[in-house]
C-alpha cells in the first residue's frame, strides 16, 4: 500500500485529468457527435426503408386480395348471367310453344268454323238446286200435262166441279 | 454479430504487432545484459514505473542510449521550472544535479526531488529514502503523458476521419473507419444502452466512448515494444475512476439520492446506517474497485509477460540457450495473446461498470418498494 501511494504521482494525475478532459471535449465535438448522429440517421433510414417495404408488401397483399375478390365477383357475375340466359332461353321456348299451341288451336277452330260454314252453304246450295230442279221438273210435268187439250179440259172441269161444290 | 467480427479483426490487427513486440523486448533484455535475477527484477520494476525520457534500448558495448528526451515541467518552491530530461543524462540515482536558477533538482527512482537549501548532493537513510530533499509536483510530459497525448491524437485522427466520411455522404464507412464503426456501435448498443437506458444514454456517450477507446488504445500501446505502461499507472486509473464518479454523482436523479440517503421501505433506524453504506459504496468502493481492477490487471500483465521473457536469460544456465529461448518465446507469446484479450476486456469492463453506475444514478423508479 505504501509503495502504491508512493507511486501515485499527483502531477501525472493532473496531466491525465487535463488530457482526458481535452480529449473528451474534442472527441465530442469532432467525432462522437457527428458519428452518433450519422449512425442514428442511417439506422432511422434503414428502419424507414424496412417499414416502407413492409407496407409495400401489405399493399401488394391487399391488391392481390382485391384482385382475387374482383375475379371472384366477375366469375359470380358470369355465372349468374349464364343462368339468366338459360332461364330466358327456356322461357322463350316455353312461350313460343304456348303461342304455337294457341295459334294451332285457333287455326283448327277457324278451320272447323269455315268447314261448318262451307257445309252449310253447300247444303243451302244443294237445297236451292234441288228446289230449282223440282220446279223444273214440275214445270216439265205440268207442260207435259197441259199439252193435250182433252186433259186440260178435264182438269178445268174437275176444278170447276170442285169449285161448284163449295 | 457485428461486435464479434470487429473483435476478430482487432485481434488479427494487433497480432501483427505482437511478434514484433516479443522480438523487440528480447533485444532490450539482451543488449542491456540484464542477466541476474536481481537485475531482471529491477528492470521489470523500472519498466512498470513511469519515466521521464523515451528510452528504447541501450547499446551496452558503446554505452549509448537510444530514445529521445521528454520535457520536464516541475513546480518547485521557487516556481515553475522546465527543462529537457536529457539534462539528467539518463541518471536515475539522484547523482546528477540539475541547477535551475539556484533550485537543485535531482531524479531518484523515476521521482523528481528538489534538494533542500544548502545541500549539494542527495543523501539517504537506511531504507533508501532521500533525507535532504522534498518531492516536487511533477507536471512533466513523462512517457505516460506522452502516451496519452499520442492516444488522444490517434483517436482524434481516426474518429474524425470516420465522422468526415459520414459528412461526405457515405452512409457506409470505408477503409480503417470500417473497423472503428462497429466498435462505436458496440459501445453504444452493448454497453451504454442496456445499462443506462434508451432515453438517457446519449448524454454519456461522449465520456463512455472516449474512455473505452482511451483505455483500449493505451492497453494495446502497452503491448507494443514502445514499452508504455500508462493504464498500469495508478494515478491514471484513479483519474479515470474519479471522472466516472463525478459524472454519476452529478447526474444522479432525485430518486437516486432518495434511495441512497433515505432508503424507503426500510425501518427508520436502519436508514442512516444504510445511507452510510450506500454513500461509501458510491463515493469510495465503486471508484476504488474501478481503479484497482484496471491498474492491477495491466500491471500484472506487463509483469508476467516480462518475467516470461526473462526466462530466456534466467534459465539459460539450466536448459541451454535454445531450450530456454524457445520456452520463453512460446510462453510469452501465449501470455501475449491473453494480454490482447485483457486489453480489450479491461477497456470493456471499465466502460461497462461506468455505464452501470451511471445507469444506477439516472434510473427512475416507477414503483416504490
Amino acid at each position: 500500500m505504501e509503495t502504491l501511494l508512493n507511486d501515485f504521482s499527483v502531477g501525472l494525475f493532473f496531466m491525465q485529468a487535463l488530457i482526458l478532459l481535452i480529449v473528451i471535449v474534442l472527441m465530442r465535438v469532432f467525432a462522437w457527435k457527428p458519428i452518433l448522429d450519422a449512425l442514428q440517421t442511417r439506422e432511422d433510414g434503414i428502419q424507414e426503408a424496412l417499414e416502407s417495404a413492409e407496407n409495400a408488401k401489405l399493399e401488394m397483399q391487399n391488391l392481390q386480395a382485391n384482385n382475387e375478390k374482383l375475379l371472384k365477383e366477375a366469375r359470380a357475375e358470369r355465372e349468374s348471367m349464364l343462368k339468366e340466359a338459360r332461364e330466358m332461353k327456356e322461357k322463350m321456348i316455353e312461350d313460343a310453344k304456348t303461342q304455337a299451341q294457341e295459334e294451332a288451336n285457333k287455326m283448327v277452330s277457324n278451320a272447323q268454323l269455315a268447314i261448318e260454314n262451307e257445309k252449310k252453304a253447300a247444303v243451302a246450295e244443294l237445297k236451292s238446286q234441288v228446289a230449282n230442279l223440282s220446279i223444273e221438273i214440275a214445270e216439265k210435268v205440268v207442260r207435259e200435262e197441259l199439252s193435250n187439250k182433252d186433259k186440260q179440259a178435264k182438269l178445268v172441269e174437275s176444278m170447276l166441279s170442285e169449285a161448284t161444290l163449295n | 454479430m457485428v461486435a464479434t467480427k470487429s473483435i476478430k479483426f482487432l485481434v488479427v490487427f494487433v497480432l501483427a504487432l505482437t511478434s514484433f513486440t516479443a522480438f523487440a523486448q528480447e533485444e532490450v533484455v539482451e543488449n542491456n545484459l540484464v542477466d541476474s535475477p536481481d537485475e531482471i527484477r529491477e528492470f521489470i520494476a523500472h519498466h512498470l514505473k513511469d519515466s521521464h525520457d523515451f528510452h528504447l534500448y541501450t547499446d551496452n558495448a558503446s554505452g549509448k542510449h537510444y530514445g529521445f528526451p521528454l520535457p520536464v515541467i516541475v513546480w518547485t518552491s521557487n516556481g515553475l521550472k522546465t527543462f529537457m530530461s536529457s539534462e539528467f543524462h539518463h541518471d536515475d540515482n539522484g547523482e546528477v544535479v540539475v541547477d535551475k536558477d539556484g533550485t537543485k533538482i535531482v531524479k531518484y527512482h523515476t521521482k523528481i526531488y528538489e534538494l533542500d537549501e544548502g545541500a549539494a548532493a542527495l543523501s539517504f537513510d537506511e531504507a533508501h529514502h532521500p533525507t535532504n530533499a522534498s518531492k516536487v509536483i511533477d507536471f512533466s510530459i513523462t512517457k505516460s503523458v506522452f502516451g496519452m497525448i499520442l492516444t488522444g491524437l490517434l483517436m482524434l485522427i481516426g474518429f474524425s476521419s470516420l465522422a468526415r466520411g459520414y459528412k461526405k455522404g457515405n452512409t457506409v464507412p470505408k477503409g480503417f473507419s470500417r473497423v472503428l464503426e462497429p466498435l462505436v456501435i458496440y459501445v453504444r448498443d452493448e454497453i451504454a444502452k442496456p445499462n443506462i437506458g434508451d432515453k438517457k444514454y446519449r448524454k454519456f456517450m461522449g465520456f463512455l466512448l472516449t474512455v473505452f477507446f482511451f483505455i483500449f488504445i493505451l492497453n494495446i500501446l502497452g503491448l507494443t515494444p514502445l514499452g508504455f505502461n500508462v493504464t498500469g499507472q495508478i494515478a491514471v486509473t484513479a483519474c479515470l475512476a474519479i471522472f466516472t464518479m463525478v459524472i454519476y454523482l452529478f447526474s444522479g436523479t432525485k430518486d437516486f439520492w432518495a434511495h441512497t440517503l433515505w432508503m424507503p421501505g426500510v425501518p427508520i433506524i436502519l436508514r442512516p446506517i444504510l445511507a452510510v453504506i450506500e454513500l461509501l459504496g458510491f463515493v469510495v468502493i465503486k471508484p476504488f474497485s474501478l481503479l484497482v481492477r484496471l491498474f492491477a490487471n495491466i500491471t500484472a500483465g506487463h509483469f508476467v509477460v516480462m518475467s516470461l521473457m526473462a526466462l530466456m536469460v534466467s534459465l539459460k544456465a539450466d536448459f541451454g540457450p535454445v531450450a530456454s529461448t524457445g520456452m520463453s518465446l512460446i510462453l510469452s507469446l501465449f501470455i501475449m495473446f491473453i494480454e490482447l484479450l485483457v486489453a480489450f476486456l479491461q477497456a470493456f469492463i471499465f466502460t461497462m461498470l461506468s455505464s452501470l453506475f451511471i445507469g444506477m444514478a439516472v434510473e427512475e423508479h416507477d414503483e416504490h418498494h
